[in-house]
């Protein structure tokens, strides 16, 4: 909870990790992919501010006491959702398993939601793994990572019949929260591995499950927020654009800060720390304080207290049905959807 | 002009289609070599190792056929440093061989699709910036009722007029002076809209281009880079 200028706030951290990338959980031959893979989330670390940058041994592999210093002590977040990332190909164990998470549940209960994952290329194996999963953990929500590699494949997309069976399992079993996460492989490779469209597809497939796409879609901010204007449970995903834009491109953070809050709205919004690559203190702290820097962005909607308390934590904690202290709601659900009636029917091939 | 000079300005023309900028000034070509024989060879490098391979194929592809573009030159080496698929790159680009080579039953076709898609993209982003300019002393209808030949002479202006003959799309003096992606005109009533649109497109470049700058940054501090002249 942060208390700024007299308003109290209700912090929910979408999208936080506890990983192990140490050297000792590289796959034997694929130690150049698992090396570049932290190497590379260490880069974007660098893009907070200096005081906040750690060496790359630390970053491979922190500590639970790390993690509840940097989360909940001095990041004052009161839940965090924890996204699974498995990355076998590469590490041995997993880059952060369910497995690997499930203890930091014991240790701090309540404070913590474990999302799992699935991959339709396992198939069969692979549903009754997360019927498993869902059993196991109560599951609300999954991470996908339609990059990962997996036997000799670079990736697939939510568009590709085997992921229909996972899809239509989740809206069965209620896990309603799946956050995707775009990365840069996708079979077939002259395809953009960035495309958001599928989403926009299994959003109206699957009108049930709410889709979080995280990092806003960037590369393609554009084509995320033409979808998400037209799909009532497509949801902005914050991580990397408050960790990677705020301090090292303020300008353009106001910019894409405005444009998601015309196009998608304060309600569509989801704060997230993406932590251990950017700790969530000085993120949250820089949120509170943010504004347009000058008139030049009159035309976009305003940064309110209200959005900052709805983006921080009342959004997410909706999503995830997580009791909020009385103290800590809006006064009255004041809420209006985002720019729903100027954009609707956005799509590239018209611009 | 000497001959590295004419190798580093023909690869000031190559562009990063994802970004709509030269590789020259995204600080990605590392080093140029020019030997007195003219044998050429240049070293590439991107923001991340992860960097889209396709993409990455089409910089370095582009890179040698500009060089190759330069009268004079002998022997040239391309070569993508620190890139997860530069081996397969690199050996494709140095066979001559297309996309599909490098990445063997990877790929249905070329790049070519993806190519037009980013480089109407990278048209819309620009007009945007165009249209910011026009939008401060003239109505919705007289911008869209604009001429190419009535378009301010501006190095933006000249840029789009140019993607607009590399896309194919109309761009003589009487055709429209804005355009949708696609080369259709704006109709005045979806011109506030259609710039709504536009200016997100160009953002996204430019934040796009923000990020890889600050990563390469972080990824090769002090490092030298080469520039175009």
């Amino acid at each position: 909870m942060y208390e700024h200028d007299g308003e109290k706030y209700f912090i929910l951290d979408a999208h936080l990790h506890f990983w192990d990338a140490s050297p000792e959980n590289w796959v034997k031959g694929r130690e150049q992919y698992a090396k570049g893979w932290i190497e590379c989330f260490h880069a974007y670390q660098g893009l907070g501010p200096d005081d906040t940058h750690w060496t790359i041994e630390h970053f491979m592999k922190y500590s639970v006491d790390d993690f509840e210093k940097d989360v909940f002590t001095e990041g004052k977040v009161d839940h965090a959702v924890f996204q699974s990332t498995y990355l076998k190909d590469w590490y041995t164990e997993g880059f952060n398993t369910a497995q690997q998470n499930a203890p930091l549940l014991e240790r701090f209960p309540g404070k913590l939601t474990l999302n799992g994952r699935w991959d339709p290329r396992e198939g069969e194996a692979g549903l009754k793994q997360l019927e498993e999963d869902a059993k196991q953990y109560n599951l609300k929500g999954v991470k996908l990572y339609t990059a990962e590699w997996y036997n000799g494949s670079r990736g697939w997309t939510l568009n590709d019949d085997v992921a229909q069976p996972f899809l239509e399992k989740c809206q069965e079993l209620g896990i309603k929260n799946i956050h995707v996460h775009k990365g840069p492989t996708i079979w077939p490779l002259d395809k953009d591995a960035f495309d958001v469209s599928d989403i926009d597809h299994a959003a109206t497939n699957f009108p049930e499950l709410n889709f979080i796409v995280e990092h806003v879609g960037l590369p393609r901010i554009e084509d995320f927020c033409f979808m998400a204007t037209q799909e009532p449970n497509v949801y902005a995903g914050l991580a990397v654009v408050v960790g990677g834009l705020m301090h090292a491109r303020p300008r353009f953070f106001a910019k894409v800060m405005g444009e998601l809050l015309f196009w998608v709205g304060e309600d569509k919004m989801l704060f997230g720390s993406d932590y251990a690559i950017w700790e969530p203190k000085w993120q949250i702290e820089g949120l509170l304080n943010w504004d347009y820097p000058d008139d030049t962005f009159s035309d976009y909607p305003r940064w309110t207290t209200e959005a900052k308390k709805k983006i921080l934590g009342l959004n997410a904690a909706k999503l995830y049905d997580i009791d909020v202290p009385q103290e800590l709601r809006l006064t009255e659900e004041t809420s209006e959807p985002g720019a729903e009636d100027d954009a609707r029917l956005v799509e590239f091939d018209n611009v | 002009m000497t001959l590295r000079a004419q190798v580093l300005e023909a690869l000031g023309e190559v562009i990063d289609p994802e970004l709509d900028e030269p590789i020259t000034t995204l600080g990605f070509v590392s080093s140029c070599v020019v030997s007195t024989e003219g044998d050429v060879s240049v070293h590439l490098r991107l923001p991340t190792p992860q960097c889209a391979p396709n993409f990455a194929y089409l910089m370095t592809d582009d890179a040698r056929a500009a060089i190759s573009s330069v009268p004079g030159v002998g022997a040239i080496s391309v070569t993508l440093d620190d890139h997860y698929t530069g081996a397969e790159i690199n050996q494709a680009v140095a066979r001559g061989g297309a996309f599909a080579d490098a990445f063997p039953g990877e790929t249905r076709g070329d790049l070519t699709a993806l190519r037009l898609l980013f480089r109407r993209k990278a048209l819309v982003g620009r007009q945007a910036r165009v249209c910011e300019e026009l939008v401060r002393d003239h109505d919705d209808a007289a911008i869209c009722a604009l001429r190419v030949r009535e378009l301010p002479a501006s190095p933006d202006v000249q840029r789009c007029l140019e993607l607009r003959g590399e896309l194919d799309l109309p761009h003589a003096d009487d055709d429209p002076g804005l355009v949708a992606g696609d080369g259709s005109a704006i109709a005045p009533d979806q011109l506030r809209m259609w710039l709504r649109k536009a200016r997100l497109m160009s953002l996204s470049l430019e934040s796009n281009a923000a990020i890889c700058r600050s990563l390469l940054a972080v990824r090769y501090p002090e490092s030298p880079q080469e520039v175009a002249p």
